[in-house]
């Protein structure tokens, strides 16, 4: 009796695909949104621009009755290589995501840990600061730091009032004004993963390395540190890959020697009407960042395996 | 109840004139308006085996996490080699903890984990490559000293857990539970190793637990704890055959209490009548107890007999067996009396298969020795 109804449940967990559907979700989304546009984008990057509308010769044609000639032109990624204006612009980006992101683990990193500390039903409230700044669009804040950091702004005027200062300091349109920018506008991605690590550890290890010996300055360097490398990772990732893109931040607030391939990108778009060399642009810089996504997935996956 | 230390005839608590290596001074421990643990004092000698039972919430946590210097006490000092650690950080004591998780560093292998305390020293790593060696040997894990936590078993979590709080050779090593996830098997094994590195090492352990059968099994000496308080501290055997308080009577293996009124008290033989006994109990007591005073006779159940019938002697009564337990070893007989109490006694089973000479609804007549009683007045 039990075989025969055991053998039913497994037919009809067959013929259901209930469990192919939800599996197979995510990668249905992944190639709708992710994989198809991005096949355009590599498909465009191949082509030769044109001033047309579209600004671009399709490297498939029908010439003929059912002749089709298939003309790739590497000649944009080959400029990419060749041109410095864009290893420049690649490298700034890079380094201006990279400082960001270690000024934003620099300020994070006591946030996220101070929250996870603090007692329990202050940790909601806390939480909720954090997040608070994305109820107000992301280009209104952007621009309100303008009205601060200008040369007759809010922080000037404080600064010369109470005398620090009697010249206005140039912060806008300079590359500080740009790291200022983003570690503010990307801080609560790096808070939110880090706190999710920091609130799970479990505090009898803190206990049984006081216990060994360890002063607190060493329980958190070999203990909750090390520990906590996970979070770091994922919020370091979520800060570090956007702001490579990052386009708004540097255009509002940046100065005209502030080199970032997302401002490069636009230009190539929509002022030099070059979309083949953009899509160029805008691949290699994918490449470029998955190589540290999933190194940080190697790095999780490790890492979970030894907390379980 | 097996016990693995030989009845030794060192007994440092009988010593006073010698400093303890503990000295618990009044110590208290709130909460809130909690009492965890309630003025409190004990001594600890060098090279006990001492533990700490009682029931879960009874505060035994509390006071060995006080010694470790997790918590500080609300009222009332600590001291350690006669020297005051009571507000002294727990990364600065001479005292090592087991934890009840074994909280293993997750992201250290075994000798890592073993090394970590060692290298806190600024311990050469010569030589702290030695000790590592030393105490995996103790433990017997030398094969696992490459393999990370979540590798390891329960009883080899165990292992390393007793291995990395040995390596630093503190003059006190606290275990907290240290044989709680551990299966009956592998839990009766590692009593005896650790009775084993105990009395090797020399080092003073002191154990909570709230299991009574591996107190008595291990200890040198045994405090029992209940509300914050401590009942009786004593040895095993006399913990068991001269229990302090009805508490302590009943916390420690199986107990018939009868409550009476003294009649008598001379030549150290009390004299007392118990209603609910429905007889006169004649018990061995030295301390001075006076006429009417009422008091509780405990008696276990193995120290009772049948006998053939019954007799107005003191210590017998008789009754009805109302149900009967086959433990296979013992069997556990449960008698109701004429006076509505009911009492416990055991019979070891010598003869396999042997026609059950006691069985449902029989009358029984049952006595026992004066010297095997003990009076409570607590």
């Amino acid at each position: 009796m039990n075989d025969w109804l055991l053998q039913l449940n497994n037919r009809i967990r067959t013929l259901v695909p209930g469990k192919g559907l939800i599996v197979g979700a995510p990668w249905f989304w992944l190639a709708l949104f992710f994989v198809l546009p991005f096949l355009f984008v590599l498909k465009i990057s191949l082509a030769e621009p044109q001033l047309a509308q579209p600004p671009y010769q399709d490297w498939i044609r029908e010439i003929e009755d059912g002749l089709i000639t298939i003309k790739l032109n590497f000649g944009n990624y080959a400029m990419l290589w060749e041109d410095e204006l864009y290893r420049d612009a690649l490298w700034g980006s890079f380094e201006i995501a990279a400082i960001s992101t270690f000024f934003c683990l620099l300020i994070g990193y006591p946030m996220a840990y101070a929250i996870a500390l603090s007692p329990t039903h202050w940790r909601m409230p806390l939480l909720m600061l954090v997040i608070l700044p994305f109820w107000t669009s992301f280009l209104i804040r952007v621009y309100a730091w303008i009205g601060i950091l200008k040369n007759n702004g809010l922080l000037n005027h404080f600064l010369m009032s109470i005398g620090l200062i009697d010249q206005p300091l140039e912060i806008l349109h300079t590359p500080t004004a740009v790291y200022i920018g983003v570690v503010y506008s990307y801080l609560p991605f790096l808070v939110l993963p880090l706190y999710a690590t920091l609130v799970r550890l479990d505090n009898t290890l803190l206990e049984a390395a006081a216990d060994l010996g360890a002063r607190p300055w060493k329980q958190f360097l070999k203990i909750t540190l090390p520990q906590s490398v996970p979070g770091i990772l994922a919020g370091s990732m979520l800060v570090f890959i956007p702001v490579m893109g990052e386009f708004v931040i540097p255009d509002l607030l940046g100065g005209p020697d502030t080199l970032m391939i997302g401002k490069l990108m636009w230009t190539e778009f929509f002022s030099n009407k070059d979309w083949p060399l953009a899509s160029a642009l805008a691949s290699v810089l994918l490449v470029v960042l998955i190589i540290p996504f999933v190194l940080m997935r190697h790095y999780e996956q490790k890492a979970a395996e030894e907390l379980k | 109840m097996t016990q693995i230390r030989p009845a030794s005839s060192e007994q440092p608590w009988a010593a006073p004139e010698e400093e303890p290596i503990v000295r618990i001074d009044k110590v208290t421990k709130t909460f809130g308006s909690t009492y965890a643990v309630d003025e409190i004092s004990l001594n600890i000698h060098r090279g006990e085996f001492f533990s700490l039972l009682g029931a879960s919430g009874c505060g035994k946590t509390t006071l060995l996490r006080m010694l470790g210097g997790f918590e500080t006490p609300t009222s009332g000092r600590i001291y350690i080699d006669g020297q005051d650690v009571t507000d002294v950080p727990p990364y600065l004591r001479p005292i090592n903890m087991m934890f009840q998780s074994y909280a293993l560093f997750p992201h250290m292998n075994v000798a890592q984990n073993i090394a970590f305390g060692l290298k806190q020293e600024r311990m050469p790593s010569a030589l702290i490559r030695e000790r590592v060696a030393e105490v995996m040997a103790l433990v017997q894990i030398e094969k696992l000293a490459t393999r990370k936590p979540h590798q390891l078993s329960g009883g080899q979590r165990q292992r390393v857990a007793l291995a990395r709080a040995l390596a630093k050779q503190p003059k006190i090593l606290l275990l907290d539970e240290p044989l709680g996830a551990l299966d009956k098997k592998l839990r009766e094994h590692t009593q005896f190793e650790l009775v084993n590195i105990q009395e090797r090492l020399g080092i003073t352990f002191i154990i909570v637990t709230h299991d009574q059968e591996e107190a008595m099994t291990m200890s040198s000496r045994i405090a029992l704890m209940h509300d914050g308080r401590i009942e009786q501290v004593d040895a095993p055997r006399r913990m068991y055959e001269f229990p302090a308080t009805r508490y302590a009577a009943s916390f420690i293996g199986s107990v018939n209490l009868f409550n009476g009124h003294v009649m008598s008290h001379d030549n150290d033989m009390v004299l007392i009548h118990s209603d609910e006994a429905g007889s006169d109990l004649l018990v061995h007591h030295s301390q001075p107890l006076n006429p009417g005073m009422e008091v509780t006779v405990a008696i276990r159940p193995e120290k009772i007999a049948v006998r053939d019938h019954h007799s107005e002697d003191p210590n017998s009564i008789h009754g009805v067996i109302q149900e009967i337990a086959y433990l296979g070893d013992v069997s556990i007989y449960h008698v109701e009396l004429p006076s509505g109490k009911r009492v416990q006694f055991t019979q070891s089973n010598v003869l396999a298969l042997a026609e059950q000479p006691l069985t449902w609804g029989q009358e029984v007549a049952l006595t026992w020795n004066a010297y095997s009683c003990g009076v409570l007045t607590q």
